[in-house]
């Protein structure tokens, strides 16, 4: 009996070690795994098991406050220390979720585009991806940050390349040079905070950072700007973004949707990590020019981004460049660095990752049946593949931000941001970039819906229920975070206060 | 009568239709049990809403639903008067519609009558959760639901010029309400924290004045659907559509929708005690009765009978916002029952139109010369239209255009009731002329006294144009309850010494 307590007792206290060890072991045991369909059952089993600790660890960090974890026992800051607070817990929950709940979309899907001999293998790449992913979250070490991202953006690399379509090599390619290049301005800020604090622990320079910046204030100034640039490149901030359509259009779907709803957050809880909680809390980040800069190429992306999503003719294409944009708004909550803003961006995290992820799977699902089609190959899919259609109509909306959706909740938030900014007309190019949206996304409406049935949909069915649940479970998630906001938007402004509460002002 | 509680039935009026909705297309190959469902669902409707009246003549607001999205900002429905009687206009409409919408998709032999009816009973359903909207954002959302549900009903003969007209619709109505309500709403919330249809207005004190004149401006222009130049544009573009559709646009929901949501904005959002003490609306006033007059003299000037009608239409709504923007108790009151005499007038007009070209294929004024030889009843009834348009007794539009008169006359815009009076006989030069020359000039190729074969629309579009024609008639006399209740609306909120003394 004590011996099961004890061991109980011991979980819950390496919940922040376990939601990266589990995935990362599950990785190589999958690796060495005969067939496909195994190898799926070994997965779906280690991404259920993350979730449940990710979840656990949401929920022991609320009731407990920041959790520190020393790894092999070594004491930050000589060692490397997991530090778990309500912001990243919310992120490594969404992180795992979607890692989990996408997985029985690959069961159909995955074999589509991988051959049985490689699928093993895709699984294995799968996991180190979302360990990379989940490591980047919970690491309070600014190098252990770059080893994770590493291992994520390589991982990503592998599993985009793998998509039927010769294409995606040359897409593979686009992201491997862009990503390291984000990867290695992200280290090379982090050797000159190294340089000038003599530490890597996050918490630790940003204790030091001050006295640094009285002493040397350029050296800490192009550490934020290497960092952020990195960091930029990797959540695909406009101009940054430019590996990113490809890259989701032509990698296999189930990756895309994977991607698509965690790839890109992960790097903005970076950005927020560091930007706010290292040199926020110790220099007044009112006076850095970044907020400026980050609130102008948000602005852009939400534009130009849902610009080219309106003249784009493929429909991967179409939504990756939405993301682009929806990245500029979450961009923007962070940009205007007060509580509603900062919750928009944060809460945005979430939603999006709903959203777009239901799009995604949507768009899977009719790629499986279909291939990559162009938008006008779909004319009439809405008849033939309903459920399908309409799921995707419903993400379609929430991007946009239509009331009862996610999308609004974050939009609203990001209003009362810019209004309590004094920016009333930053409210109106929040709406004027969601009537672009409403553009994009109604044209695919109306291809789906107003047009004769094509040749190439005649035979398209809803697919089997193993597609339909995920997709079901999204739609459900989308409208769910639409009305009810206990677990999005109060956790979003739980993580904005504790932000804005460690702020030097 | 159905003796539910008011909440019970607030709830069976939104779901009758949707529900109607989805069963719609089970039955899509056999076209007696489709229609037998819309009729039957609109019956029902009727009676619903008619069985509210008594709740809300007694002074009940009722609720039901109330979902926090979060702090301040909800979704939720609440009956109060003005809600009543768009629903009240929408609910009872909707069968007489359905009646003509059987008889004239039948008779023309349109195509994809199954998602027509599905299409419009989505529309009476979002109508429904408009006219009982709690808050701002609970009308909004489903006055975006309504421009979605009623674009394919603009494209529904599915040529280009459909296409181009309903794409012009959705453009404009989108455009306009994500463009400027969307912001409007937002700041209104950033500046009086809630979003709640509150008597007396939620913005007083709590903005500077020229701030709350931007936002009324916002919303004026915002709320498309009122059709305020130069906004209007989507109401004639939209003429493409059926007929049924066009009645659904102009009389049963659409610009009532527009014209409802300004006086729920201009009573429980501004407060009329607010527009008139900040002098906000004076520019708007002159602005719409400038659009009302304008409006009128375009359509003098339309030979195609459904354009001339449907410019009619953007100046009696100018009317009501007019009536809204005056902001008294008397011209609030004029412009809710101007809601109810224009939505009688103007369908028995649009069914009419509808009739004619279904019976002799003909839409444009110049080719009607002696047809209501051929089609008495139909032009009998166009008259009893035109003349409650015009607003001369005994039909109903008489009383609300007094009203708003005598609205004008308190708020001490005497130019405004010149404007009016000037609008009447416009009215009267761009209505009657149609009537005469269906009845004086000769039928072309048939001698004067030679007897002429009756050749009226089939009896589905005959039974409801005479039905609304009737309509008109009874409101000049049935006019009081609607007043009464409209009044409710505006003198159920505490009474500020100043205004009690000026009246």
């Amino acid at each position: 009996m004590s011996t099961a307590s004890g061991a109980a007792f011991a979980l819950k206290d390496h919940l922040a070690m376990l939601v990266v060890v589990t995935p990362l072991l599950g990785s190589g045991v999958v690796a060495m795994l005969p067939r496909g369909a195994a190898s799926w059952v070994v997965t779906t089993a280690i991404t259920f098991a993350t979730m449940a600790f990710s979840i656990l660890l949401l929920w022991e960090v609320q009731e407990r406050g920041v959790i520190s974890y020393a790894i092999g026992g070594w004491q930050p800051p000589i060692g490397i220390e997991y530090r778990v607070d309500i912001l990243n817990a919310f992120v490594l929950a969404i992180v795992a979720t979607m890692g989990a709940v996408t997985m029985p979309f690959a069961l159909r899907s995955v074999p589509s585009d991988v051959n049985p001999a490689s699928q093993p293998w895709f699984y294995a790449i799968y996991l180190l991806c979302l360990t990379g992913l989940l490591g980047m979250a919970v690491s309070g070490d600014a190098f252990n940050i770059f080893v994770f991202m590493e291992i994520s953006s390589l991982a990503t690399y592998v599993l985009i390349a793998m998509g039927r379509d010769k294409r995606a090599l040359l897409a593979a390619y686009q992201y491997l040079i862009m990503g390291t290049i984000g990867a290695t301005f992200y280290v090379l800020g982090v050797g000159l905070l190294y340089i000038v604090t003599g530490t890597l622990n996050l918490a630790d320079i940003a204790g030091r950072i001050g006295d640094a910046y009285a002493v040397h204030p350029r050296p800490v100034m192009a550490a934020l700007a290497f960092l952020i640039v990195g960091i930029s490149l990797k959540l695909a901030l406009f101009p940054l973004h430019v590996w990113l359509p490809n890259a989701y259009t032509f990698a296999p779907p189930f990756a895309t949707v994977f991607l698509a709803a965690t790839a890109t957050k992960v790097a903005v809880y970076v950005l927020l990590r560091i930007y706010f909680g290292v040199f926020g809390a110790a220099i007044d980040v009112s006076a850095l020019p970044i907020a400026e800069a980050l609130l102008v190429l948000a602005i852009v992306a939400m534009f130009v981004a849902s610009i080219l999503a309106f003249y784009e003719n493929r429909i991967e294409r179409i939504l990756a460049y939405s993301s682009v944009a929806q990245i500029g708004y979450i961009i923007l909550g962070i940009s205007l660095a007060n509580e509603n803003g900062l919750t928009g961006g944060i809460v945005h995290i979430l939603n999006h990752a709903v959203s777009k992820a239901l799009l995604f799977l949507a768009i899977g699902a009719v790629t499986y049946r279909l291939g990559h089609p162009y938008l006008e190959q779909l004319s009439g899919i809405g008849r033939k593949m309903p459920v399908t259609t309409a799921a995707f109509v419903l993400g379609g909306l929430s991007i946009i931000g239509v009331p009862g959706t996610a999308g609004f909740v974050s939009k609203w938030q990001l209003s009362m941001g810019a209004i309590d900014a004094e920016m009333p007309l930053l409210v109106f190019l929040i709406v004027a970039s969601s009537i672009i949206s409403v553009l994009y996304i109604g044209r695919i409406i109306e291809v789906a819906y107003f047009r004769p049935v094509s040749k190439d949909c005649e035979r398209a069915t809803d697919p089997g229920l193993t597609m339909l649940i995920p997709i079901a479970l999204m739609a459900a998630a989308t409208l769910y975070f639409g009305i009810d906001t206990a677990l999005s938007a109060d956790i979003a402004r739980d993580a904005a206060k504790l932000i804005l509460t460690g702020l030097k002002s | 009568m159905i003796a539910a509680s008011p909440e019970t039935l607030m709830i069976a009026a939104m779901l009758v239709p949707f529900a109607a909705a989805l069963l719609l297309p089970l039955f899509h190959a056999v076209p007696a049990i489709r229609e037998g469902i819309t009729l039957g669902a609109a019956a029902a409707l009727a009676v619903i809403v008619i069985s509210l009246v008594p709740h809300v003549m007694a002074g009940a607001q009722p609720e039901v639903l109330n979902w926090e999205l979060f702090a301040g900002v909800s979704i939720g429905f609440k009956l109060e008067p003005l809600g009543m009687l768009f629903a009240g206009v929408a609910g009872s409409l909707w069968v007489i519609n359905s009646i003509y919408s059987i008889g004239y998709m039948r008779a023309g032999d349109e195509p994809r009558q199954t998602s027509f009816y599905v299409c419009f009973a989505i529309a009476i359903a979002s109508a429904m959760g408009l006219a009982f909207s709690k808050n701002l954002l609970t009308l909004f959302l489903f006055y975006e639901i309504l421009t979605l549900s009623t674009y394919p009903l603009v494209a529904h003969k599915g040529n280009d010029a459909a296409k181009a007209g309903a794409r012009i619709y959705m453009v404009l109505l989108l455009g306009t309400s994500m463009g400027l309500l969307l912001p409007a709403m937002i700041l209104t919330f950033g500046a009086a924290g809630t979003l709640e249809f509150t008597a007396g207005g939620i913005l007083s004190g709590k903005t500077d004045t020229t701030t709350m004149a931007w936002l009324l401006v916002m919303f004026v222009f915002g709320i498309g659907k009122a059709a305020i130049m130069p906004f209007h544009f989507w109401l004639p573009s939209a003429m493409v559509a059926p007929t049924p559709v066009s009645a659904l646009l102009h009389a049963v929901a659409v610009v009532k929708a527009g014209v409802f949501t300004m006086l729920k904005v201009m009573v429980y959002v501004f407060g009329i005690e607010t527009l008139t003490e900040t002098g906000i609306n004076e520019p708007l006033i002159y602005f719409v009765s400038f659009c009302l007059l304008a409006a009128s003299i375009v359509a003098l000037m339309q030979d195609n009978l459904k354009a001339r009608l449907a410019y009619s239409t953007v100046s009696q709504l100018a009317y009501i916002v007019l009536a809204a923007l005056l902001a008294t108790s008397t011209s609030i009151v004029g412009g809710g029952l101007h809601v109810v005499t224009h939505a009688a007038g103007k369908i028995t007009l649009f069914f009419c139109a509808g009739a004619i070209y279904v019976a002799a294929h003909k839409t444009e004024i110049s080719e009607l010369d002696g047809i209501g030889r051929k089609m008495p009843v139909t032009m009998i009834a166009f008259l009893i239209g035109s003349l409650s348009i015009i607003g001369l007794p005994p039909f109903g539009g008489v009383w609300s255009k007094w009203f708003i008169g005598m609205g004008a006359l308190d708020a001490g815009y005497t130019i405004a009731v010149a404007v009016l009076m000037l609008s009447s006989l416009l009215n009267v030069a761009y209505l009657l002329p149609i009537v005469a020359r269906a009845f004086f000039r000769p039928l072309p190729g048939v001698a004067p006294d030679q007897p002429v074969q009756l050749a009226e629309a089939p009896l589905a579009c005959i039974v409801p144009l005479s039905l609304t024609a009737l309509a008109c008639l009874v409101l000049f006399f049935a006019a009081e309850p609607i007043t009464e209740m409209v009044a409710m609306a505006v003198t159920e909120r505490p009474a500020i010494p100043e205004t009690a003394n000026a009246r």
